[in-house]
């Protein structure tokens, strides 16, 4: 028999046929779906993936020169980074995470957002109240130190940025490397699960309306014969029953045998 | 997948040496929320790596951290916890640091991007 893998539960009818093969359409469908999806995906994964690889280098050069300005400071102010750390209160850069629709997976972007806060009142207090600078906050007046102060602030908030676009790369690829995972789980198990099932199982119905088919016509003909029979065996019995009742109305016959026709000539 | 939650995550954290943090928090990211919290570790020679674990940790858990930046160096002392973080939220990034140059092949997303190219 067909079908001898595994399928659904069902009784062989033909209802269970049609919705079977409706079933059968609609994973095909969704298969196809699933495939388009992923691949769209998959599209859009390997542009993202060159993107970080690049990124990922870019970075590395824009801490270096970041590294160098933060030198540059230590060189010309001293340390100054147990202030920074004792002054931080409130963050002034902050990033907002947008959204972004990749074929129905959300996908977030971070954004850099700046408020005026106190990154730059950490320098502009730092500098008034450690170095008697001009808390106004304008470069005139200021010494040598407090520039590279601002440089390096300005240097540290790109190489932020570049940073802040790193990780929604980055963000970006671990998501889209987890919904791909899952549509190619989806798309296998339609495609190795599901629809040999339903395959089976529309098989499995088949074979069985075809063996009622079967069986059916055999009980017919077996009907038919049995019918067949009855009737000849009613034919010998009437046959059997039938000649007195003809001896009893023969005479009509016998009287117009009897009886000289001119026209006959035997 | 935490993708309802990223809309309050707005702050950047810093597992980092003292250069590296200097320069970040002069930029502005230095945040202390109302439970005196930091967004920054400062990690020396001395600090025990089940501290580093620790703030790891505490910062992947926070909500409002987006992005969790930490020196590569550092990474590599914790690389076991690191490599098995795999949530999209913090994104974790590794950042090299003034003494310690930025090598792509340690870096765990890049291991990922080599396997997956690699295929």
């Amino acid at each position: 028999m067909s079908g001898t893998g595994p399928r659904e539960n069902v009784f062989a009818t033909r209802m269970a046929l049609t919705n079977t093969k409706l079933r059968l359409k609609g994973a095909q469908t969704g298969h196809s779906l699933l495939a388009k999806k992923r691949d769209a995906l998959t599209t859009r994964f390997r542009a993202i993936l060159k993107k970080v690889d690049e990124a990922k280098r870019k970075m590395g050069r824009v801490m270096q020169l970041a590294s160098f300005s933060m030198a540059e400071v230590t060189y010309a102010t001293g340390d100054i980074s147990y202030l920074v750390q004792e002054q931080a209160k409130q963050a002034a850069f902050k990033v907002k995470a947008k959204q972004e629709n990749v074929s129905g997976v959300v996908l977030p972007a971070f954004e850099v957002d700046r408020v005026a806060g106190s990154g730059a009142q950490i320098i502009v207090s730092f500098m008034s109240s450690h170095l008697n600078y001009d808390p106004d906050f304008n470069l005139t007046g200021l010494g040598r130190g407090g520039q590279q102060v601002l440089r390096a602030k300005e240097v540290y908030a790109k190489a932020i940025e570049t940073l802040v676009d790193l990780a929604s790369l980055q963000t970006a690829f671990t998501i889209l490397d987890e919904v791909i995972r899952a549509t190619n789980r989806r798309v296998n198990a339609i495609e190795h699960i599901v629809i040999p099932r339903l395959d089976n199982t529309i098989k499995y119905i088949m074979s069985e309306l075809d063996e009622m088919d079967r069986e059916e016509f055999f009980r017919l003909k077996k009907v038919q014969g049995k019918k067949k029979r009855d009737t000849a065996a009613r034919d010998v019995a009437a046959a059997e029953l039938a000649p007195p009742e003809f001896e009893d109305f023969g005479d009509g016959p016998r009287d117009l045998l009897s009886s000289k026709d001119q026209d006959v000539i035997f | 997948m935490s993708n309802t939650s990223f809309k309050n995550r707005n702050l950047l954290a810093v597992i980092g040496d003292e250069d590296s943090i200097t320069g970040l928090l002069l930029a502005g990211i230095g945040h202390i929320n109302e439970n005196q919290k930091k967004n920054f570790l400062v990690v020396d020679a001395k600090t025990q790596v089940s501290t580093i674990e620790a703030a790891f940790q505490e910062f992947t858990e926070r909500k409002d951290i987006a992005i969790l930046l930490i020196n590569q160096h550092i990474a590599e002392k914790i690389r076991p916890t690191v490599d098995r973080y795999q949530q999209a939220f913090p994104a974790l990034l590794e950042i090299p640091s003034k003494d310690h140059p930025y090598d792509p092949t340690k870096d765990s997303v890049l291991k990922r991007v080599q396997k997956l190219f690699g295929e």
